[in-house]
């Protein structure tokens, strides 16, 4: 069980580093939705794994540690707090700064914007560099 | 006794009071509340200092639950001290912020009010986890403060800073799951005091999460490779904002004494001086950053928002130094790093109110209308930043330049902070003959109804609170000792542990 779970934490976070270094806001905003349930994961499996066991302290039993699941509650509603802001964030910047490139600058060969037409993604590229620089 | 919880609940309740809806259209009201609950928090913090360095550290259960079990409040000097600076700071810059920063946009005065709480909570806490929450509290109302107002560049910065300090948290966590999983606690006493007879398979998990927490706290500090958010984030944000960041950095330095300075501190075994080494090199390296950000900077925020890095270098060879008349040091250098940064982000602010298109560019602009006031302000705190007599910043330096002494730490610390020094000279010399002396033309018409005297007042305040730092620097440097001694002999450990099991 324990050797699942590691590769299933190793799995999502490399997955989420991937998503993270990403130029998109929004692959960002996942990549770290995903990190947060990876390490929420990781923060519940530090009091140990074991099935079947009461969560209460006894000396003559065996018990889960009831503190990680603690920890992991507080984490999860932390997470989807900062989550929900960093999406609004994202949304914002959408329409402040005209694309969704994490660092507000439009790339020339832009997928997104790019089916459109390829001369408008140049000119707001050119646009956006020219603000930056006010 | 309730006294320790009051520096969070208080923000907390005023916060929640101004948010009612009879409060949404009366703006002056909302000042009112939280103006007295700031004089309120100065008083408390002023009472709970007293307190500890008279007597005991103050705990506080929560909830009552005992020790092992239970999370703490504590109060010690060190805690109390940092609790005094940042309620000082934040009764100056929110006065500034009345009637300019606050009509931008909603909400502004409790969200400063739930930073408070972040902040004061992160000081008090000696849980690691429960410092975890309140590390998120104040980065969440900081990421609010920091858009406030809006516009393109804030956007930009905010995004950057709010992405970067999210992964930031993730790695936190991490952390203490590694520490949980060593230790069996997250109290930080207690794993101090577990620290030195850890069982063998678990120092390995002690070790990376204790590298992690200081690359998390590195974050917040803004150290070497980490620092990039700064400057950015800083100079574009409203003024009275950046100046109450000028306290964000040293939460970080704070946990890291709290953490790294007690349990992974000369005397826990396997675990002493855990990551030491990397830290010296990278908070030497932090200053030279800084320094070169100084001198290559176009504008007066930028250049501050370099001269915070500079000054959190030279906090961060403090803790890497480790010794109590290090921290001792770095405690005196902090309040008053922490006091001169906000004030010139004030004295920013009346430039670029009385500069017009200009702002706070290195350009030849339009005459000051207070040229003598905001002169003699911009002169004051640059001599107490660059380290000159006879102000605090020259104090704060001779203290840490005579801890690296005694440590032996003389060969690299001198330099670094000597020529960081020279360069704060030069460009606060650039800055100021330019801002002030290179003028042509009349003063900017509605510069006069722009700067009120709550401006003024605040900005004078902060900036004078240098002075009264050299004034109190005998009883100050006393305090400082025993706080450093307070938190290495663990006074507070015995305090908490005494008659627990």
């Amino acid at each position: 069980m324990e050797l699942i779970y590691a590769v299933t934490v190793g799995v999502m976070v490399s997955c989420s580093v991937f998503l993270m270094l990403r130029g998109h806001t929004f692959a960002v905003v996942i990549g770290l939705t995903l990190m947060s349930y990876a390490v929420n994961l990781f923060l519940f499996a530090s009091g140990g794994l074991a099935l079947h066991e009461p969560a209460i302290l006894a000396d003559d039993v065996e018990y889960t540690d009831p503190l990680p699941q603690a920890l992991v509650l507080t984490a999860i509603v932390i997470g989807f707090a900062m989550t929900a802001f960093a999406l609004i964030l994202a949304i914002r910047a959408r329409a402040d700064l005209g694309n969704d490139q994490v660092d507000g600058r439009a790339l020339p060969g832009d997928s997104l914007a790019n089916k459109e037409s390829q001369g408008k993604v140049r000119q707001s590229s050119v646009k956006s560099t020219g603000g930056s620089s006010r | 006794m309730h006294l320790p919880a009051l520096p969070v609940l208080l923000p907390f309740f005023a916060a929640v009071l101004i948010l009612f809806p009879w409060f949404n259209k009366r703006l002056m009201w909302q000042r009112v509340v939280t103006q007295l609950a700031f004089v309120m928090l100065v008083g408390i913090s002023c009472l709970i200092l007293f307190k500890t360095l008279t007597g005991a550290p103050l705990a506080y259960a929560l909830g009552d639950w005992e020790a092992p079990f239970g999370i703490y409040l504590l109060a010690d000097p060190l805690a109390a001290f940092m609790l005094v600076v940042t309620s000082v700071l934040a009764l100056c810059t929110h006065l500034y912020a009345c009637g300019s920063d606050d009509k931008t946009g909603r909400f502004f005065h409790p969200l400063f009010l739930f930073q408070l709480m972040g902040l004061n909570g992160a000081f008090l806490t000696a849980d690691a986890f429960n410092l975890f929450v309140f590390f998120e509290i104040l980065l969440i109302a900081s990421y609010s403060l920091l858009i406030h107002g809006g516009g393109r560049e804030r956007t930009r910065a905010a995004q950057h800073y709010v992405l970067y300090n999210l992964i930031g948290s993730a790695f936190f966590l991490i952390a203490l799951a590694l520490l949980y999983r060593a230790f069996g606690t997250l109290s930080i006493p207690h794993m101090a005091l577990l620290a030195p007879q850890l069982a063998e398979e678990s120092i390995p998990l002690a070790q990376s999460g204790g590298l992690l927490l200081m690359v998390v706290f590195g974050v917040k500090a803004a150290l070497l490779p980490l620092h990039f958010w700064l400057p950015r984030t800083y100079s574009t944000t409203s003024i009275s904002v950046a100046a109450l960041f000028a306290v964000m950095t040293k939460v970080g330095v704070y946990s890291l004494w709290r953490i790294h300075t007690v349990v992974y501190g000369h005397e826990s075994g396997e675990l002493s001086d855990l990551g030491v080494e990397p830290l010296a090199w990278l908070s030497g390296l932090t200053v030279v950053a800084g320094s070169i950000g100084a001198l290559a900077s176009q504008t007066l925020r930028w250049l501050i928002a370099n001269l915070i890095i500079i000054s959190v270098g030279t906090l961060l060879m403090t803790v890497a130094m480790g010794t109590t008349e290090s921290v001792a040091a770095g405690m005196y250098y902090t309040l008053h790093s922490t006091l001169m940064s906000g004030a010139f982000f004030l004295i920013a602010g009346l430039l670029l109110m009385q500069r017009g298109q200009a702002e706070d560019r290195f350009v030849r602009s339009r005459p000051l209308v207070y040229p003598v006031f905001t002169g003699v302000l911009f002169a004051v705190a640059a001599m107490a930043m660059i380290g000159l007599p006879p102000f605090s910043g020259f104090l704060g330096k001779v203290f840490i330049l005579q801890a690296a002494v005694a440590s032996g730490d003389a060969m690299w610390v001198w330099p670094l902070i000597l020529l960081s020094g020279l360069v704060a000279l030069i460009s606060l010399s650039r800055a100021g003959t330019t801002l002030f002396w290179r003028t042509q033309g009349s003063v900017v018409p509605e510069a006069k109804e722009k700067v009120l005297a709550t401006h003024r007042i605040s900005a004078g305040v902060l900036v004078a609170t240098t002075v009264l730092l050299v004034v109190l620097a005998g009883p100050l440097t006393e305090w400082s000792v025993q706080a450093a001694e307070e938190l290495h002999t663990g006074v507070t450990l015995q305090f908490l542990n005494g008659g627990q099991p």
